[in-house]
């Protein structure tokens, strides 16, 4: 097991920690505007012909909104069920870099860590960083509890209220997730060489968007965080 | 949307989540750290969460595209770089973005 900075007290999961306590204020501003992502799901899932139940089903097993927006999308779309699963896959293959990055942070053997790794969540993943490699695990379970709750809540919201919330796109709500990621972007940015790697990013993300299926830009532009390398060489 | 539509496609994606979840902290059997890897995840959030700005702010579906959400997340990233709370910073975004829409 790591015994890296960051991992925090061991104690039996699930129990209140300070950190987990820490990690559930951290995410309150996180898990706020989660739920008006979530509201805009049960809305686009009404407007698919999803049943209501189904989107709130959705919701509390899968509980990744960018995976759950685009399988949507390409059923509304017309699309086919093999597709929608796919643009699901490639948009939360995200997932898999920053769970290679907090593995060496989470304890137990691979099935424990395994479990761990379902609380890799966007927000909690960038809240439990500690800038130089190392993940407080305690903070992302308190995090992404709140985040779920949230999620969860927000999609029941949409699902009820979805006829009297209108078109999401009226009312700008497709905005929330870039504004979401780029707030959490500029938290990231600490120094001038990860604005580098933030701008390498982006650019190798903005070339793929034409060639590539969504999912696979963001899933490449991983790739831009091989800079790192360049620091330590220097 | 039939039932057993809604069904497979929940399981579906619920399966596939959990598994690229799972793989992750399992793939390097929980080694020590060496530093040149810590040195590639600090700089991950980064190269991450902007290529999820600019493929969500910048293009529509497969297309560049710049429009009323690209405005508005724009004014939002100035107000994060000067600090905004995330809700703010996604309420500047949304009202901009509505009120460009609707003009």
């Amino acid at each position: 097991m790591s015994t890296e900075a960051g991992v925090g007290p061991d104690r039996v999961d699930g129990r209140m920690t300070p950190g987990f306590r820490a990690g559930v204020r951290a995410g309150v501003p996180f898990a706020l505007a989660g739920a008006l992502l979530s509201a805009s799901f049960g809305v686009l899932a009404g407007d698919v012909g999803m049943p209501g139940w189904a989107a709130i089903l959705m919701s509390a097993i899968v509980f990744a909104g960018s995976a759950q927006i685009a399988a949507l999308t390409i059923i509304g779309a017309g699309g086919g069920l093999g597709s929608a699963i796919g643009a699901a896959a490639l948009m939360n293959s995200r997932f898999l870099p920053m769970g290679i990055a907090v593995g060496p942070s989470l304890p137990g053997g691979p099935a424990a860590r395994a479990v761990q790794g379902q609380t890799v969540v966007d927000a909690s993943w960038a809240i439990a960083a500690d800038g130089e490699g190392g993940f407080d695990r305690h903070l992302m379970f308190g995090s992404t509890a709140i985040q779920y709750v949230a999620w969860v809540t927000g999609t029941v919201a949409g699902v009820i209220g979805g006829s009297a919330l209108g078109d999401p796109k009226t009312l700008g709500l497709d905005a929330i997730y870039p504004a979401f990621f780029l707030a959490l972007m500029i938290g990231e940015i600490r120094s001038g060489h990860a604005l580098g790697v933030a701008a390498a990013g982006a650019l190798i993300a903005l070339a793929l968007i034409p060639i590539a299926p969504a999912g696979v830009p963001v899933l490449v532009a991983s790739l831009a965080s091989l800079l790192g390398l360049i620091r330590r060489a220097a | 949307m039939s039932t057993a539509t809604a069904v497979g496609l929940i399981a579906a994606c619920a399966i596939v989540t959990a598994t690229i979840k799972g793989v992750g902290p399992v793939a390097l059997g929980g080694r020590e750290l060496p530093p040149w890897f810590t040195s590639i995840v600090a700089m991950m959030a980064p190269a991450l969460f902007a290529a999820l700005v600019v493929t969500q702010a910048l293009a529509d579906g497969r297309e560049w595209a710049v429009g009323a959400d690209t405005a508005g997340v724009a004014l939002a990233g100035i107000a994060a770089w000067r600090g905004a709370s995330v809700i703010a910073v996604v309420a500047i975004a949304v009202v901009t973005t509505a009120v460009l829409r609707a003009v």
